[in-house]
C-alpha cells in the first residue's frame, strides 16, 4: 500500500545545486575569459570604439611582416624550448625516478626532496639566481669552471644570441625535472611485485628489466607528462620575462609566444598595448595547444596499451 | 591586487579629502604622483615652502606605485575622484589625457614663460600650440668617470672623440680598470646610455630630431648611422662578458671602482654619491673637433598638470605657477641631485657632480631623446626597436647600416610624416 501512495520521484534539485559552485566558478574564471579573448580578437579599436573586423587581426598577424616575423620567430623559439624539455627534462626525469625506486638506494627521500624543491620556487627567484650564477662578473659558474680548467669554455650564455634560448630551456629543465620524476616514480611504485618477481623468475633483471617490463608499464604516464610539458611550454612566460625582460633579448632570440603576447597585449615602455592583437595571438596560442592536445588524445593515447592488474 | 590597491587609494584619497573639511576656510589640493620616493621631500621641504607663502592653501602629496600609477590615475579620473594636480608622464601618455579632456590647458599660466620650447615639448600638442603640464625636471646624459683612475693614469678629460678613444686605449693598455662599464643584456643601456647619449652630437640635436619627425631626414642618413658606427667601436672597451652584463652589474662595476668610465644618465648621481668611495667627475659626449658645438640629451622626464575637473582650479593654478618658479626649482634640484629643473633661471646646486652636468646647458644645445615624441606611436615601436638594434650593433650581430635600415623600414611601415 505504501508503495502506491509514494509520490512521483521529485526533480533532483540537489544535483544542480551541488554542481553549481564548480560550474559557476569555472565558467566565470575560465570559460568566460576564454570566450572574451576569442571575441576580442575579432574586434579592433577604431577611433576609441570597438569595431567588429572579422579575421582582420589574424590577417595582420600573418600578413604584415611587422607581426608575422615576430610570430614565427616566437613559435620557432617556443618549439625549440619544447624540444629541449622533451629530450632533456623527461628522459632525465624517468632516469631519476628509476634510480629512486631502486630499493638499494640510500637517502632516497632526501634526493627526492632535493630534486623536487626547485619546482616550488618562484620563477623570480629561479631567474634571478641563475642570472647571478651565470654572470660573467660575479657568477660562480666562471669561477667553478676555472677550477677544473674549463674557463675557456665559459661564455656569457644568457647574452649570446646562439646560446641564450638553450640556456634558459635548461634552467627551466632544472627547475621542473622534479615533476616528471615524481609522476614516474609514483607509476613505478604502483607496478605490482608479482610482475617484477615473475620477470626475475624468467631471468629478466637489471637494465633489461627496466626496458622490457617497467618502461612499457609506465608509458601512459610518460604520455601524460609529454602533454603536460607541451601545454606548460607553450604557455611559458615567467622565466623568460624575469631573466631576459619583456623584449626577450638579445635580438628577440629568447622571444616565445608568451612574451610576444605580453608585449602585444600590455605594451612595453613607449609601446602602447593593443588588446585586440594580443587577443589574436592568445587565440593562436589556444589553437596551437588545442591542436597539440588533440593530436595526442586521438593519435597517441588511443594506441597506448594499458595493462590491468 | 590592482583592485585592492585601487580601493586602498580611493579610500586614502577620500580620507584625505574629508580631512580638508576640518579646515573649512582652507582649500586642500591633492597631488597625484608615481614618485613615492619623493614623499619626504614634498612633505618636509616643498609643501611647507609653498604653504608659508600662500596661507589658506593646503597641499597633500598622495603618490601611488609607479607601475600602478597610469591605471589608477585613469580609473580615478573616470570616477571623478582624482586629485587636483596631476604629475605628468612625458609625451603620449599625458597627451592622451589632454585629448580626453582630463588635463586643463595651461598655455597661459603665469610662469610658463620660464621654460624653453624644448622643455615644454614633452607636454604639448603635436603642433606646439597648447601646453598642458608645467615641466618639473629632466635628466641629462653624459659620461661619469673615476677621477682617481684618470689621475693615476695621467688622462685628462676628453673633449673630442679622438681624445676619448685615446683615453679608452690607455685605460685598456694599463689593465687596472675596465675602460667602460656598460652591458647589453638589458638592451636599454645600449640605446639610452649609448645611442641617445652620443647621438645628438651627430644629428645636431633638435635640428635632426625635428627633421626626422618632418620626414626630411631618415634614420639611414649619415648623421643617424654615425652614432651606431661609434657604438660598434665601443665593444673592445667593455668588460668581459658584457653581453650578459645587466644594468645593476654596470652600476656596481663602476661604484666598486673596477671601471673607469660610465656612460650615464644624471639620475645616477644620488646613488653613486652614496656608493662610490672615490672622486667622480663627468664630461659631456665628446665632439668631433675641439670647438665644435656640442649637443646634449636633456631629456624631459616629469611635469605637473591641472585636473580639468578640479573644483579648486584657481588655487591649483597658484600652486602650478609656484612650481614654475625658480624657488621651486632650487629646492627640488637640490633635494634630488640628478633631476634638473627645466627652468630657464639658473639654479644653484650644492652637489658638484650635479653642477658639472648642469653646467653643460650653458655651452651645449639641449635636445630630448629622438624616439620619444610622435615617432614611437606605432608598431613596430621605434623606441623598443632602438633598444634591440643598439644592443645588436654593440654585440656585432648587426652592422650599423643594417641596424639603421631595419629601424627606418619599421618606421616607414606606419609613420607618414605630415607634408
Amino acid at each position: 500500500m505504501a508503495a502506491d501512495i509514494r509520490p512521483k520521484r521529485p526533480f533532483r534539485w540537489h544535483i544542480g545545486i551541488f554542481l553549481a559552485p564548480a560550474v559557476l566558478v569555472y565558467s566565470a574564471i575560465m570559460i568566460l575569459p576564454l570566450a572574451g579573448t576569442l571575441q576580442l580578437s575579432l574586434f579592433r579599436n577604431i577611433e576609441q570604439h570597438q569595431v567588429f573586423v572579422g579575421l582582420q587581426n589574424f590577417r595582420t598577424l600573418f600578413g604584415d611582416p611587422n607581426w608575422s616575423v615576430g610570430f614565427w620567430n616566437a613559435l620557432r623559439n617556443n618549439t625549440w624550448f619544447f624540444i629541449i624539455h622533451m629530450i632533456v627534462q623527461n628522459p632525465i626525469g624517468v632516469m631519476l625516478a628509476a634510480l629512486l625506486s631502486s630499493p638499494r638506494l640510500r637517502f632516497a627521500a632526501f634526493y627526492r626532496t632535493a630534486i623536487f624543491v626547485p619546482t616550488i620556487l618562484s620563477f623570480v627567484i629561479v631567474g634571478f639566481a641563475w642570472k647571478l650564477i651565470l654572470s660573467p662578473l660575479w657568477g660562480v659558474a666562471p669561477h667553478l669552471m676555472d677550477l677544473v680548467g674549463l674557463k675557456s669554455l665559459f661564455t656569457p650564455w644568457l647574452g649570446k644570441e646562439q646560446y641564450a634560448l638553450t640556456a634558459l630551456s635548461l634552467i627551466s629543465v632544472w627547475q621542473f625535472v622534479g615533476i616528471p620524476m615524481m609522476l614516474i616514480y609514483a607509476a613505478l611504485l604502483s607496478i605490482p611485485e608479482e610482475v617484477i618477481e615473475a620477470a626475475e623468475c624468467d631471468g629478466i633483471t637489471g637494465l633489461s628489466q627496466f626496458w622490457k617490463i617497467k618502461l612499457p608499464l609506465i608509458l601512459p604516464s610518460i604520455g601524460i607528462i609529454s602533454i603536460l610539458t607541451f601545454v606548460g611550454n607553450f604557455n611559458a612566460f615567467d622565466l623568460i620575462y624575469t631573466a631576459q625582460g619583456a623584449l626577450a633579448g638579445p635580438n628577440y632570440s629568447t622571444d616565445i609566444l608568451g612574451t610576444f603576447l605580453y608585449r602585444a597585449f600590455f605594451g612595453f615602455q613607449l609601446q602602447t598595448g593593443d588588446p585586440n592583437m594580443g587577443a589574436a595571438i592568445a587565440t593562436m596560442m589556444f589553437l596551437i595547444i588545442l591542436g597539440g592536445v588533440c593530436v595526442y588524445l586521438f593519435l597517441v593515447q588511443t594506441r597506448l596499451r594499458r595493462y590491468q592488474f | 591586487m590592482t583592485t585592492k590597491l585601487l580601493t586602498a587609494l580611493l579610500l586614502g584619497t577620500s580620507i584625505l579629502g574629508s580631512a580638508g573639511v576640518a579646515y573649512a576656510a582652507d582649500v586642500t589640493l591633492n597631488i597625484e604622483s608615481w614618485r613615492g620616493d619623493d614623499l619626504a621631500i614634498w612633505k618636509d621641504k616643498l609643501i611647507p615652502a609653498f604653504e608659508a607663502k600662500n596661507p589658506g592653501i593646503k597641499v597633500v602629496f598622495a603618490p601611488s606605485a609607479p607601475t600602478e600609477y597610469d591605471a589608477a590615475l585613469g580609473a580615478k579620473l573616470a570616477a571623478g575622484s582624482a586629485g587636483d594636480l596631476i604629475t605628468c608622464r612625458p609625451f603620449d601618455k599625458s597627451l592622451e589625457l589632454f585629448k580626453k579632456g582630463n588635463l586643463a590647458d595651461l598655455s597661459a599660466l603665469p610662469g610658463m614663460e620660464n621654460f624653453s620650447p624644448v622643455a615644454k615639448s614633452a607636454w604639448q600638442t603635436d603642433d606646439g600650440k597648447a601646453s598642458f603640464c608645467v615641466p618639473m625636471a629632466s635628466v641629462i646624459h653624459g659620461f661619469i668617470y673615476n677621477k682617481d683612475a684618470f689621475d693615476k693614469l695621467g688622462i685628462k678629460v676628453p673633449e673630442t672623440r679622438d681624445e676619448f678613444f685615446a683615453a679608452l686605449d690607455k685605460i685598456k693598455a694599463d689593465g687596472t680598470y675596465i675602460p667602460m662599464a656598460m652591458g647589453t643584456k638589458d638592451l636599454w643601456e645600449a640605446a639610452t646610455m649609448g645611442y641617445q647619449n652620443i647621438g645628438p652630437n651627430y644629428w645636431k640635436g633638435e635640428d635632426g630630431r625635428a627633421a626626422l619627425i618632418k620626414g626630411e631626414q631618415k634614420l639611414t642618413d649619415k648623421d643617424w648611422v654615425a652614432p651606431y658606427e661609434e657604438l660598434a667601436k665601443w665593444k673592445p672597451y667593455l668588460g668581459d662578458g658584457f653581453e650578459a652584463q645587466t644594468y645593476p652589474d654596470s652600476q656596481n662595476l663602476f661604484t666598486l671602482g673596477r671601471a673607469a668610465i660610465y656612460p650615464a644618465g644624471s639620475w645616477e648621481i644620488g646613488l653613486f654619491n652614496t656608493q662610490a668611495q672615490f672622486k667622480m667627475g663627468a664630461f659631456p659626449p665628446p665632439v668631433e673637433k675641439a670647438g665644435d658645438t656640442c649637443y646634449i640629451s636633456d631629456h624631459t622626464d616629469i611635469g605637473m598638470g591641472l585636473n580639468a575637473a578640479s573644483k579648486n582650479a584657481d588655487p591649483a593654478k597658484t600652486f602650478l605657477s609656484w612650481v614654475a618658479s625658480p624657488d621651486f626649482a632650487t629646492i627640488y634640484a637640490n633635494a634630488l641631485p640628478g633631476f634638473f629643473s627645466l627652468n630657464s633661471a639658473p639654479v644653484k646646486m650644492a652637489d658638484p657632480l650635479a653642477q658639472e652636468f648642469v653646467s653643460w646647458r650653458a655651452k651645449c644645445k639641449p635636445t630630448i631623446r629622438s624616439t620619444y615624441q610622435i615617432l614611437s606611436r606605432g608598431t613596430p615601436n621605434l623606441e623598443n626597436e632602438t633598444w634591440v638594434e643598439s644592443a645588436n650593433v654593440i654585440n656585432g650581430t648587426d652592422t650599423p647600416e643594417a641596424a639603421a635600415k631595419k629601424l627606418q623600414t619599421g618606421l616607414d611601415s606606419w609613420y607618414k610624416p605630415a607634408k
